[in-house]
């Protein structure tokens, strides 16, 4: 390993805001996609499901991108993870199958059409589920023998895995109603705002549990945030989200649009802050960390260079095309 | 008879890569051909290229859909079920695949809503624009995941440390020895793919007599294409060939079913292998073509699979079998070209009933073609991953039982065998309902813009 250029910081980050970016944007339209399955009438369904039409495979496409780039800079991790969460990734695939083509096969298909509004609203469900199930797996940390996963397929199910699953459906419905209030009007929005309170006590709840659980549960992440300076240093992120979440209430209750999404987002930055706190610098956690399972240097090197170019190029162009959608979803714009 | 993890997965692997392949196969030569039909209507400005593109981008938005979601799979079949290919390749292989989602996957899917939404959103330069940025990621794609393929086969640029594969040349890696055949063979075959099913609807218009200006146009836009790619498709995949008697002659043993190395080796049209006893039943020779078509001489001496050890042999029923239907389809797709010009040069192109009917049939062609294509080199690839270095069986993720693997085949199987067909279905909807446009009121697209006269109630505007 050469110690005079380190890649594996910057690798960490770009991957880290991938995973992030994934999660904010995937997340909020599976968020829509749970809500959706609350919508009074066919026109609401049908407005609710344009919000995300034009923009939901770009937000898919951060997942390969968070997988390949994962298996470039830590093929270790990825070769270790993925296979302990076989069954997770499974329904995530297969529930993003049917989620996906709900968008086309909905209005192509106007005889099923309730058959493919169940198929968006579960699928959405269930990948959003199992993507919280494959997070606790993740925290908990895996049984590894040398450079394997040894332990069984059936591993990752345990009572932590369920709740951070039930956690993320709530995380997701609080930034899908949050898109909503922002891309809608009337009755629609005013659902949503009703529908992202609830899921706020849902995972100001669940980010409570996990907060008190992982600790207890773990000796080294109890020393690495209840140690002195740590516990001086970490503080204000746990404050910080008590804020956020009072302030995302009131948002929520008030007229403002954009409130919600931000607080929303910012409450997934916190958290993500605070996994990170406690893992780093594990990445198959309890047994390597990010230096142990990079990739060789030339490896990191040759997809560096090209993602400094292309990731600013890729965000610009996506930009433009939200820009292109920007404003109210209107009526007359996307699937009928 | 107990489950092999092994087994099931590689049945899994083969299940979904040759649903996922098809799409590919169809959406690159559906994105070129409305990159042509938009630039051919920004320029001549005339309603039948817009009627023609607004169609195929209906049925573009469909099969796309479906190539995203079954693509998605993809990549995490290496990590489920091919982890210890991931560990020992991820170096070299890698930042292939990542270059695809960065350079390919969202250029395209971030045009694609403007694609099938925003044509009355932006100007219409920025329409034709976002069109052409579709096609070219799906070109852009096609190039790093055939060299990701590619390097499986014939790795190149590499070292080898502690079973682990190391980059040491990345020019080499990336155009490794049959990659740029193989890119050039799967490309033309996808355009080969596309260029008969635009026939094929095009007959289809004809024969029913509505929309046949449409059906004309597309017909005749359509041969052209062939007739330079049809030819030029059986040179290249005689130069891929060539490529594989250098580099996996084993794998070109297979698919001829040549057992024993001789010189002046018979052309065997039809047999049956038998594995165990290394022979042809039933085999109809043809003397010396085999020694003409592989090493261009009359004596040339072809390899036979005795040498190579036995346990370093693929299997050679599948390859066989499917190299004779790939080329009995090219000969066939050949035919239909030569026909059509024959019918063009008579007047009767678009007229001649029994061609129309002939070419309806043959709408899935390409299609057949591709999967044989695929058959022969992945099979005949085998029993390797990284052909020569590592086998499958050290491949495959340890932690997995055959109960595992099971359970998530008879998942895919099940949805796959549940969207697929569907998807077809629809996409051969929106064929029945022609190349209709908004003006005339009967448009089911989504591609709509402008404000409506009235408040949209859903019910009116649902088709």
């Amino acid at each position: 390993m050469n110690t005079v250029l380190d890649f594996v910081p910057i690798w960490t980050i770009i991957i880290g805001m991938g995973v992030f970016f994934y999660v904010m944007l995937d997340g909020f339209d599976l968020g829509v996609g749970m809500l959706y399955g609350f919508a009074p009438d066919t026109p609401s369904r049908n407005l609710i499901m344009n919000s995300v039409a034009p923009i939901w495979d770009g937000n898919e496409t951060w997942l390969v991108l968070g997988g390949v780039a994962l298996l470039a800079a830590f093929p270790l991790a990825f070769a270790i993870i993925i296979p302990a969460v076989y069954f997770p990734v499974l329904v995530m695939l297969l529930s993003l199958v049917f989620r996906g083509l709900a968008f086309e096969f909905r209005f192509r298909d106007s005889e099923h059409k309730t058959f493919w509004d169940h198929a968006f609203c579960y699928g959405s469900a269930s990948a959003t589920f199992a993507q919280g199930v494959v997070l606790g797996s993740f925290i908990q940390g895996f049984e590894v023998t040398g450079r394997t996963f040894s332990g069984s397929s059936f591993d990752f199910l345990t009572p932590f895995s369920v709740l951070t699953g039930i956690a993320l459906m709530f995380g997701y419905g609080l930034l899908g109603a949050g898109w909503l209030i922002l891309k809608t009007e009337g009755a629609v929005q005013s659902e949503a705002r009703r529908q992202g309170r609830i899921c706020l006590v849902g995972v100001v709840i669940a980010i409570g549990i996990v907060s008190l659980w992982t600790p207890f549960a773990s000796p080294a992440v109890a020393a690495r945030w209840f140690s002195f300076p740590n516990i001086i240093i970490f503080a204000p992120v746990p404050i910080l989200a008590l804020v956020v979440a009072f302030l995302t209430w009131r948002a929520l209750g008030s007229s403002r649009e954009a409130g919600p999404f931000i607080g929303a987002a910012c409450l997934f930055a916190l958290s993500y802050i605070g996994i990170a706190i406690s893992l780093f610098p594990m990445i198959v956690p309890y047994k390597y960390t990010l230096w142990d399972a990079a990739s060789s240097e030339a490896t990191q090197a040759f997809l560096l260079v090209g993602t400094l170019v292309l990731l600013p190029v890729v965000l610009m162009y996506t930009a433009w095309s939200y820009w292109v959608f920007r404003g109210k979803v209107r009526a007359e714009i996307g699937y009928h | 008879m107990e489950l092999d993890a092994l087994f099931l997965s590689r049945l899994q692997f083969a299940w979904v890569i040759i649903w996922h392949v098809m799409l590919p196969a169809f959406t690159i030569g559906t994105a070129s051909y409305v990159a042509v039909l938009e630039t051919s209507y920004f320029i001549t400005k005339r309603e039948i290229y817009l009627r023609l593109s607004t169609f195929w981008i209906r049925i573009f938005s469909v099969s796309f859909g479906m190539g995203v979601v079954s693509g998605v799979v993809m990549p995490f079949q290496f990590g489920t079920n091919w982890s210890r290919l991931s560990d020992a390749a991820a170096n070299v292989l890698a930042p292939l695949l990542a270059y695809e989602a960065l350079t390919a996957f969202f250029l395209e899917a971030a045009f694609l809503g403007v694609l099938l939404f925003g044509r009355n959103l932006v100007p219409r330069w920025a329409y034709l624009g976002a069109t052409l940025m579709v096609a070219l990621g799906t070109l852009i794609s096609t190039f790093w995941i055939l060299s990701a393929n590619s390097w499986l086969q014939t790795p190149a640029g590499y070292e080898l440390i502690d079973g682990r594969f190391f980059p040491k040349s990345w020019i080499d890696v990336i155009f490794n020895p049959s990659f740029p055949y193989r890119l050039t063979h799967n490309v033309i075959g996808f355009y080969i793919t596309t260029g008969f099913v635009v026939m094929g609807v095009s007959a289809y218009l004809l024969r029913r007599g509505t929309f046949a200006e449409e059906g004309r146009v597309m017909m005749r836009m359509t041969l052209w294409l062939l007739t330079v790619l049809v030819p030029l498709q059986m040179y290249v995949g005689d130069a891929q060939g060539l490529n594989t008697l250098q580099h996996q002659p084993a794998k070109l043993a297979a698919l001829e079913a040549i057992w024993e190395t001789g010189p002046s080796m018979p052309l065997t049209l039809f047999a049956i292998p038998d594995e165990k006893t290394a022979t042809n039943l039933f085999a109809i020779d043809i003397p010396y073509l085999g020694s003409l078509i592989w090493t261009h001489t009359l004596d040339g001496e072809v390899q036979g699979l005795n040498a190579f050890p036995r346990e370093d042999w693929p299997p050679v029923v599948i390859p066989f079998f499917a190299f004779r239907a790939m080329v009995g389809f090219a000969v066939i797709m050949l035919g239909l070209v030569v026909w059509g010009n024959w019918l063009r040069y008579r007047g009767r192109l678009t007229t001649s009933p029994l061609y129309l009917k002939v070419l309806q049939i043959t709408t899935p062609i390409g299609f057949f073609a591709v999967i044989s294509g695929w058959l022969i080199t992945e099979v005949g690839r085998q029993p390797w991953t990284v052909y020569g270095m590592l086998r499958t069986a050290d491949s495959v993720s340890p932690s997995l039982t055959g109960l595992d693997v099971l359970i998530s085949l008879i998942g895919y199987v099940t949805v796959y065998l549940f969207v697929y067909p569907t998807g077809i279905l629809l996409m051969y909807r929106i064929v029945r309902k022609g190349p209709r446009l908004a003006s005339t009121g009967e448009d089911d697209s989504p591609v709509k813009g402008g404000r409506p006269d009235a408040p949209v109630i859903a019910g009116a505007v649902e088709n």
